[in-house]
Parts: structure tokens; C-alpha cells; sequence
């Protein structure tokens, strides 16, 4: 047993991080080759997202902003492609923002990969823009309180706002229906919330996705100020498996075929769509051999101790 | 001098290096090999409003690269052989190569500082400040500066659908302007102290909204999220357990607040009431800790999956999640016989 616990003692840290690779990289490995994801249960957080964009009538306006980059896009594309395709298959209309330089670009891969892949009749500054990249981080959030195209003038691709037809109706931010915002950091979920929605006098409900190190500082705003977040890549799963169930269920058939969604209802869900819900196999490897690692440590350090006491003694 | 032994673990790192090499080079001879990026010509054409033609318009054509999935480039090539529609996109695959080495570069940290990591750490401190330069430049400067103190030739030779400025706007940015001349003057000593005007201005203003904000949503509002009732009642009667059980978070929040606060209340020794307060107050704060800890482990292997997704499968080919490298059922991993 000396010598388990000895080696335990002087284990080199490299060694630790060769076990995370294969902890991660194995099961990447045989989810990548079997194409099988595991079940996810939804929490309450994540079903509120799915609800209120569920909740609102066909046709809203919603706007998302995307606040992250490809930095933090492991945890938060996946979120942004569910929240787009949702909105697509429900009949919103989406006007994308964001506050993070590379998130104009975060935006076009999402209308690539989800619009006009899967939803090719809807039409650019009709049904969805992207108004990209504005500078002046909660400065930008105090100007759409009470003039929105100042603060965008034109779309990303340079074609002015003023007479956009997806935006007629809309003045201000708190003429949209929802703000659906995903997070990396600042500016993101918590200056929203404390610049707009508390502004707004919580007229203006929205819903957040964030990343794991934003997480616990979001919650107390759950379900008050926000009306649904998304934590982590756990989160971004369990919206996309939320999703991909209301997308087989024979019984939205009809909502499908009037969204124009290409392939209609299926049991067989694109693996694009089960992008958050594969990364869950890195995580459970991983969480696993953490747990080991902890638990390990602790027998290390009691040992140590009861040696020392000992030696005292 | 007496030679340190050769520690066993460096040979073992050498034979995981050797390793990674050996499932590279198995990889580009294997099956259809690996890391290659396609594009499909796409022709593109537009009529425009041209005053100087006689027929008040214009066509524009130009081609765009727009990039495919390796199968769509086998599957052209099958159906004709000789085509050029869909090629080979040699910027992109040597991006692709740049990337993983890069990405492994990086990682290479894990086992100690090295040339290469440095190199890769230097080459992102580089793009991130050049690519904040050109933000900087165009998503500020131009657009918003010129954009109102200069609109005419902003629109004449940069942005032509800019919206005309208002007076406001243009006051404005004359006065950002000022203060920005004000603030560069901290590079010229003897009038440098001028700078701090600017700084003040920036100072106040950050102050005074950030303070009506955190107020606002996390002060007023989080208390007020905190006022709710003990019991929740819940169907089936008051003294069930479906009650107890839906009355369990509005305790548990109370309790939590007031022994945290009592914790971080100094005034009184923490003995007896007051210390089994705090005590609980701890485990509250222990808890939370805990859960960002978990929360951030959770981010971080994201992350690390991310990448290592990107380099079994957009690099070596390993693996096809998004079913990219399938021609006719059969995988380019193992090989389908195609041209490439």
C-alpha cells in the first residue's frame, strides 16, 4: 500500500493531463464513430428557454445576440444554432446582433449552417438579418433602449437599415418580442440584464445562454429577470434535445410543413443538431476521472496526515 | 560533472510524440488520406443602376469560392472527371494544416515551455492586437468620427449607404474627438497633465451608469426576488409533502441569504446563534464555490473537446460526426476509391 500511495505522492502532473486527453479524446472517439449521443433530462432552466420561444405567436420578431467568438464556440454555437432553428421552425423572424467583434461572423455561420441550409425560402432582411458587429459595449444597449437603427445604421453586409422591412415596426429593443442572447463574457448576459431588461421595466423578456464560468453568477437572475438560461454545454444539450423531440414528434407535422422546414418530421435528426448533446461524452469521461482524481487526493492527504500523526507521536 | 540519469518518463513522452506522428503518417496513406479542404466555383451576376451606360444599367459578374465537404468533391468527380467546378482549395488546406499544428503546439505546453509554444503563443498576442486595430479602425473610427464630422466623404469613398448624421451626433463626436486629442497628449510630457481631464470624463461617466444599473437589477431587484413567501402551497392540501416540497427553495434561499450576510457581519464575535449562522453561511458559500468550480471544469473540457473533435476530425480524418466524407455509404475514412 506504501508504495501505491508513494507513487500517488510523487505522480508527475503529466501524467494527469495524458489520462484528461484519453478521458476526452475516447469517448469523442467512439461517439464520433457509432454516432450514438446520451439521453439528456432537461432542467427546469433550459425547458423555459424552449417554452418562451415556443409561447410566442408565429411571426415575432426576436433578436439575437450573438456575444461570443470562436474562443468559447465549443460551449456556445451549439446554443446559437438551436435558438436559430428553433425561431426558424416556429415562424420568428430574426434580427442577429452582436457586441463581440468575430460574433458578425459567429452569425453567418449559423445563417449558413441552420437558414439557408434547412429553411432556404426564407428571405435575407425579410424573415432574418445580420446587422453584425456594433461597437460600444453597454453603450450600445443604453442607445437600442430608445433608437434602435442608430445604433445599427446598416447590416453587416453595408446595406442601410433605415428601410429594412424585417424592421419596420421596430424603434426601440423593447418592440421584440424576445432578446435571445448567448454569452461568453463582457459585454454579455449580465450587462443585458442590467442595462436593458431591468430598463425595460421586465417588459422585455429575455433568455440567455452562457458559458459555465458565467453560470453561477446568472442564476439569481433565473427566472426573474431572465426567463430561461441555458448553462454550459449541459445546457446547450438539453435544448437540443428538447428540440430534436419536438422535431420528431409526429404531432408538429403540421407546424413543420408550414415553417417550410426541409425533410419534415423524422425520427433521424441531422448530426449537425446533436452537436452539444456529442460534447456530453467528453464531459462524462472527464467528470469521471475528476471525481477519481479528488478522490485519490484525499486518500493521499489523509494518509499523509495519519504518517505525520504518527511520526509526532 | 557527473551526468543526471535520463528520467524513464522522457522516453515515454518520446514514444506518445513518435506515436502521434506514426497515426499522421498512417493517415495520409490510409484510405483517402486526410486535412483537405474543398471549394465549388460559384459564377455570380448582377445588374446594376449605372447612370453613364445608355441603358442606365450595368452587369457585374465575379466569381466566389464557396467551400464544400470532401464527399461533394469525390462525388463530382465521379459523375465527370475532367470537371473544374469543384477543386481542390489550397489556401484552406493549408490553413487547416496551420490550425492543428498550432493547436498541438499549444498543447505541447502541458509537457513544458517550449520554442513551439512560444511561437504559437506570440502569433495570437499578434493577430488579437492587429485584429483589434482594424476593429478599432473600421467598426469606430470611420464610421462613427468620419462617419459624422466628415459624412460626405465617408460616404463618397468608404461607406456609401451611411445615414446622414444628426447635429447631435456631430456635436458629439467633436467633443469625443477633443477628448481624445486631450488623452493622446499623455504622450507629450510637458502638457501631459491634461490627460486626466479625459480620464475623469471616462471615470464619471462609467461610474454614474454602472451604478443606477447594478442597483437597479441586482440590488433592488435580487431583494425583491428574495421577499417571497415561506409556503408555497400546493394542490392537494396545506400540510402535504407536494407543499413542503415546493416550499423547500424559498427556505432554503432565505436561510441561505441571512446566514451569508451574518458570516460577513463582523460587528458581532460568531458565538453561539450567531456563530451556528455563520457557520451555515460557510457551507453556502462552500457549495456555491463548489458548483463555479464544477461549472468552469465543465466549460474548459467543452472547450478541450472542441479542439480535439477538430483535429480526429477535420485533420486526421478519424472520425466524420457530420457525415461530411461519405460517397455512396462508403467512408473516405477506410477509402472509396477516389480521386483527391
Amino acid at each position: 500500500m506504501e508504495g501505491v500511495l508513494g507513487i500517488l505522492e510523487r505522480l508527475d502532473r503529466r501524467w494527469v493531463f495524458l489520462a484528461m486527453a484519453l478521458a476526452v479524446a475516447g469517448p469523442i472517439l467512439v461517439m464520433g464513430i457509432t454516432r450514438k449521443t446520451l439521453p439528456e433530462t432537461p432542467t427546469d432552466a433550459s425547458r423555459a428557454v424552449f417554452q418562451v420561444v415556443q409561447s410566442l405567436p408565429r411571426g415575432s420578431t426576436v433578436l439575437l445576440s450573438f456575444d461570443f467568438d470562436p474562443g468559447s464556440a465549443g460551449e456556445l454555437e451549439p446554443m446559437g444554432v438551436s435558438m436559430a432553428r428553433q425561431c426558424a421552425l416556429r415562424g420568428h423572424k430574426m434580427v442577429f446582433i452582436s457586441l463581440w467583434p468575430l460574433g458578425g461572423q459567429m452569425i453567418d455561420q449559423t445563417i449558413k449552417k441552420v437558414l439557408r441550409a434547412d429553411f432556404p425560402h426564407l428571405q435575407d432582411g425579410v424573415d432574418y438579418v445580420n446587422l453584425g458587429f456594433q461597437t460600444g459595449n453597454e453603450q450600445v444597449m443604453r442607445v437600442v433602449l430608445t433608437d434602435f437603427k442608430r445604433a445599427f445604421p446598416t447590416t453587416k453586409a453595408g446595406r442601410a437599415t433605415a428601410d429594412l422591412p424585417i424592421l419596420s415596426g421596430i424603434e426601440r429593443v423593447g418592440d421584440f418580442a424576445l432578446l435571445a442572447q448567448v454569452s461568453a463574457g463582457y459585454p454579455g448576459s449580465k450587462e443585458w440584464v442590467q442595462y436593458v431588461v431591468s430598463a425595460s421595466g421586465g417588459k422585455l423578456p429575455m433568455v440567455s445562454g452562457c458559458t459555465g464560468v458565467q453560470t453561477p453568477q446568472l442564476y439569481p437572475y433565473f427566472p426573474g429577470q431572465l426567463r430561461g438560461l441555458l448553462g454550459a454545454i449541459k445546457g446547450a444539450a438539453e435544448y437540443e434535445s428538447l428540440i430534436n423531440a419536438w422535431v420528431s414528434d409526429p404531432a408538429n407535422a403540421a407546424e413543420m410543413a408550414s415553417a417550410g422546414a426541409d425533410g419534415g418530421v423524422s425520427a433521424v435528426i441531422p448530426p449537425k443538431y446533436l452537436e452539444a448533446q456529442r460534447r456530453m461524452g467528453p464531459q462524462l469521461g472527464a467528470h469521471l476521472l475528476m471525481v477519481v482524481l479528488i478522490l485519490l487526493g484525499n486518500v493521499v492527504y489523509l494518509a499523509q496526515r495519519r504518517s505525520q500523526r504518527r511520526a509526532a507521536a | 560533472m557527473s551526468k543526471e540519469p535520463r528520467s524513464p518518463a522522457i522516453l515515454v513522452w518520446a514514444m506518445i510524440v513518435l506515436a502521434v506522428a506514426a497515426v499522421v503518417g498512417l493517415r495520409i496513406g490510409l484510405g483517402d488520406g486526410m486535412a483537405r479542404a474543398y471549394a465549388e466555383r460559384v459564377e455570380m451576376r448582377v445588374t446594376v443602376q449605372d447612370v453613364a451606360s445608355p441603358s442606365g444599367e450595368r452587369v457585374v459578374e465575379w466569381v466566389e469560392w464557396k467551400s464544400v465537404s470532401p464527399a461533394e468533391f469525390s462525388r463530382a468527380v465521379r459523375e465527370s472527371p475532367s470537371q473544374d467546378r469543384v477543386q481542390l482549395n489550397p489556401a484552406n488546406t493549408v490553413g487547416l494544416w496551420v490550425a492543428a499544428l498550432l493547436t498541438l503546439a499549444i498543447f505541447s505546453f502541458l509537457y513544458r515551455d517550449n520554442p513551439a509554444y512560444r511561437l504559437a503563443e506570440a502569433i495570437i498576442i499578434g493577430v488579437s492586437a492587429a485584429y483589434w486595430g482594424v476593429i478599432g479602425v473600421w467598426d469606430s473610427i470611420v464610421p462613427k468620427l468620419f462617419g459624422a464630422l466628415a459624412h460626405g466623404w465617408t460616404t463618397a469613398h468608404i461607406l456609401p449607404n451611411l445615414p446622414a448624421p444628426t447635429t447631435q451626433s456631430q456635436i458629439g463626436m467633436g467633443i469625443a474627438l477633443a477628448l481624445g486629442i486631450l488623452l493622446l497628449l499623455r504622450l507629450v510630457p510637458a502638457v501631459g497633465g491634461i490627460s486626466v481631464w479625459t480620464m475623469a470624463f471616462i471615470v464619471g461617466i462609467t461610474a454614474g451608469a454602472k451604478i443606477i444599473s447594478h442597483v437597479e437589477s441586482d440590488l433592488l431587484a435580487q431583494t425583491v426576488a428574495t421577499m417571497q413567501p415561506l409556503v408555497q402551497p400546493a394542490d392537494g392540501g396545506f400540510w402535504t409533502g407536494a407543499t413542503l416540497w415546493a416550499s423547500l427553495p424559498s427556505v432554503l434561499v432565505v436561510v441561505g441569504v441571512l446566514c451569508c450576510l451574518t458570516y460577513f457581519f463582523f460587528s458581532v464575535e460568531h458565538k453561539g446563534v450567531v456563530g451556528s449562522a455563520a457557520r451555515i453561511g460557510i457551507m453556502y458559500l462552500m457549495i456555491t464555490f463548489g458548483a463555479a468550480f464544477g461549472f468552469t471544469v465543465m466549460g474548459r473540457v467543452a472547450l478541450l473537446s472542441q479542439r480535439v473533435e477538430f483535429l480526429l476530425d477535420d485533420w486526421l480524418w478519424l472520425i466524420d460526426p457530420l457525415e461530411r466524407r461519405i460517397v455512396d455509404g462508403v467512408s473516405m475514412i477506410v477509402g472509396t476509391g477516389g480521386v483527391w
